[in-house]
């Protein structure tokens, strides 16, 4: 009887020790952030700015799935876009979701008054714009970093513009997002593919994972790796 | 196809396989005595380790049935002591309440007897009857008339006198009798009272006579436990497995509760430590609305034993009253907090879910509405989150109920393993046996011609006569003269060794 009474309890005692050891382990283990980190890159060149209403989309779609904790900033690409003048808005949403709904409301309104009120630049520094998002993840400290570049891939530097620092991308996924096509690919599929090919080449080549997602209605695509 | 099959046949060296063959055959017949005794000795290893480790899994299984039964045994006569218990304890709770008053009761009718004895007397005294006079009167009243007006005039004044006697004596009759009558009525509640009381005193000692006919059928179960009656053993088995299977599926619907509780308060939680951080691979908010679950199921627990509902730890129902009650009132009180936390909770998680359900058609464009225009599910998620940890506590009854039956079930299910286990490992021993018999008369059957040759030469040595002859016939037989050639010969022997 008193054994039935001991065992009982020794069960009862080992789920909870169980239930200890659970909580234990995973506080003891070691914390990895998780939190994610997305820069994306507006083409504000004069032939892709007309595209920007479908960046809105994107960016609402951003703020809808990104959590509390995570990182979000979209930067423009114009004639110098290594600047940090060059980031339209910004913001790490804070750990309390009613907290960080409001700031994702702000974030709206800036990236809306933004596109509303742009002005197309002459040339279109890629390279500069994907260095300073490399910067700003890096500062962020987030644990999964995504540049997200939404333009036509057609780089134009200004004249005195130096761009062949190699990047440092190992970490890092860049996505390019919606690529149309120019008049000339038109003409010549081969520019087009050559384009998207070197901008591959150059990212694969910082060891960053490439994708292109040119269809907006496969969007969850972006986190889906 | 045929000619190429003919020319394969053509291709091979016949005048190199022949000998091959042969050369195979000489080697296989000097090897088959050593091949025979190695093929029986690998199987008989094989029979007699599978036999072996069959006989050693049937000792386990007969030491975990007897283990079995005694755990079974334990946990019938547990329950029976708990039902023997139980019944005292109403027992207890009857006489306390119904017999404790039994001196009060008991002077309560003696006094209503005693008064019932006065009222009897009051009741018995006799009227006063009419004046002794009266018979003067009458005896005068019987004189004979004579005319004499003197004596009219005094008969009438005596039949006047005796008329307004008579009526004073009747009137004085009739308020005795009513007298009498308020007496009577005045037994009438006390004899009622006499018969309630007694009503309840046959009504409180019935019970306990029930009460008592019920521990008598319970403490026959408990010798027949006690004497590990199989019949006991057999209700305890079926029991075990039925409770066992209730138990589980009580759990099954609590967890899903538990599951419902903590979606209520995982959300709002995320507001109170972060939705960000991680403990492992799990979100800090998860883990606290998760202990939070725990936490008032393990209340729930300690509650439920403190109640002595439940005996999952018998330290806190073997205190004594106060303590325990202390400890019950304390725990209830901590439940009620918890439930309090957790409506709130759900309060905060209805806000929090309409905010981001507005922030969510914002962004998809969509003109934002009120997402909830009633207040009712927020009240509902409320009072769900206040119901829901005390629903749980009674998560203990089962739960305690399927640790004790798990315990005789597992048994079983092991003891079945153990049975089916050692049925496999003696057919494996057995497999293993005729499966080297088999193998040693395959290469009898190989090597044949060989056989077949050694006859045919001991038969010709055999024309000797004599020993020899008898020899040759047993070589031509493939029979041995010491040693058991073939396993065939040697399976007695196996058989008796192993058995």
């Amino acid at each position: 009887m008193q054994r039935g009474h001991q065992i009982r309890a020794l069960v009862v005692t080992i789920v909870l020790i169980a239930l200890g050891a659970l909580l234990w382990a995973t506080g003891c283990s070691q914390r990895a952030n998780r939190s994610k980190g997305v820069y994306m890159l507006l083409d504000t060149s004069g032939t892709y700015a007309v595209e920007l209403n479908k960046a809105k989309a994107i960016i609402n779609y951003l703020l809808g799935t990104l959590q509390p904790g995570d990182t979000l900033a979209v930067g423009r690409i114009d004639t110098g876009s290594f600047s940090e003048k060059d980031i339209v808005a910004k913001v790490t949403f804070d750990s309390r979701p009613s907290v960080a709904n409001n700031q994702k409301r702000a974030f709206q309104k800036q990236v809306d008054d933004f596109v509303s009120h742009i002005k197309r630049s002459s040339y279109t520094d890629i390279s500069g714009g994907i260095l300073q998002g490399i910067e700003y993840l890096n500062e962020s400290g987030a644990g999964q970093k995504y540049i997200l570049i939404f333009s036509d891939l057609q780089e134009e530097l200004a004249k005195g513009h130096i761009r062949d620092v190699p990047f440092q991308l190992k970490g890092f996924n860049v996505i390019a997002l919606n690529v149309t096509k120019l008049r000339d690919d038109i003409r010549d599929p081969k520019n087009y593919m050559q384009r998207v090919e070197e901008w591959r080449e150059k990212t694969e080549g910082g060891n960053a994972q490439w994708r292109v997602i040119n269809d907006l209605e496969r969007l969850d695509h972006i986190f889906a790796h | 196809m045929e000619n190429s099959f003919l020319q394969a046949i053509a291709s091979i060296p016949v005048l190199y396989v022949i000998p091959l063959i042969v050369l195979v055959l000489i080697v296989m017949y000097l090897a088959r005595v050593p091949f025979h005794r190695t093929m029986t000795a690998f199987s008989r290893i094989v029979y007699n380790a599978m036999r072996l480790s069959s006989a050693s899994v049937r000792l386990a299984e007969k030491r975990l049935q007897i283990r079995n039964r005694e755990v079974l045994m334990s946990a019938g006569l547990e329950l029976a002591e708990r039902k023997v218990e139980r019944e005292f304890d109403r027992i207890g709770a009857v006489i306390q309440r119904d017999l404790e008053g039994y001196p009060q009761i008991q002077r309560k009718i003696s006094e209503d007897l005693l008064q019932l004895e006065e009222d009897y007397q009051n009741c018995g005294e006799i009227p006063q009857t009419l004046p002794d006079w009266v018979k003067v009167i009458d005896a005068i009243a019987n004189i004979k008339p004579t005319g004499d007006r003197m004596v009219v005039n005094m008969l009438e004044e005596i039949h006047s006198t005796l008329e307004d006697q008579h009526k004073t004596a009747v009137d004085e009759h009739r308020r005795n009798v009513s007298k009498r009558h308020n007496i009577l009525s005045r037994m009438t509640p006390t004899w009622r009272t006499m018969e309630k009381t007694l009503a309840g005193v046959q009504k409180a000692v019935s019970n306990l006579n029930q009460r008592s006919r019920k521990i008598d059928r319970y403490m026959d179960t408990f010798e027949k436990i006690r004497n590990k009656d199989d019949i006991a053993e057999r209700q305890l088995s079926s029991s075990s497995l039925t409770q066992f299977f209730i138990s589980g599926l009580v759990l099954g619907v609590a967890v899903i509760g538990a599951i419902i509780n903590f979606n209520l308060v995982a959300l709002p939680m995320s507001e109170m430590v972060g939705g960000a951080s991680y403990i492992g691979v799990f979100k800090t908010s998860d883990v606290a609305g998760m202990f939070i679950v725990c936490l008032e199921i393990v209340v729930g627990v300690f509650l439920m034993d403190a109640l002595r509902i439940t005996r999952l730890f018998s330290i806190i129902g073997s205190m004594e009253d106060r303590k325990r009650k202390m400890i019950f009132w304390i725990l209830l009180g901590m439940l009620t907090i918890l439930a309090t936390v957790e409506s709130s909770l759900a309060f905060m998680r209805d806000r929090i879910a309409a905010d981001m359900e507005l922030l969510r058609q914002s962004l998809a464009g969509v003109e934002t509405t009120s997402v909830a225009t009633s207040n009712i599910p927020t009240i509902g998620q409320m009072i769900m989150g206040f119901i829901l940890p005390f629903i749980l506590t009674f998560v203990a009854i089962p739960f305690e109920s399927f640790v004790s039956s798990s315990r005789t079930v597992i048994g079983l299910i092991v003891s079945w393993g153990l049975r089916i286990l050692s049925y496999v490992l003696r057919l494996l021993g057995n497999l293993g046996f005729y499966l080297g018999r088999m193998v040693v008369n395959i290469y009898d059957l190989v090597i044949f011609p060989a056989l077949w040759l050694e006859g045919v030469i001991l038969r010709a040595l055999s024309k000797d006569g004599g020993d020899k002859g008898k020899a040759a016939d047993d070589a031509g037989s493939g029979k041995p003269k010491t040693n058991p050639a073939t396993l065939m010969e040697g399976t007695a022997k196996c058989n008796e060794a192993t058995k």
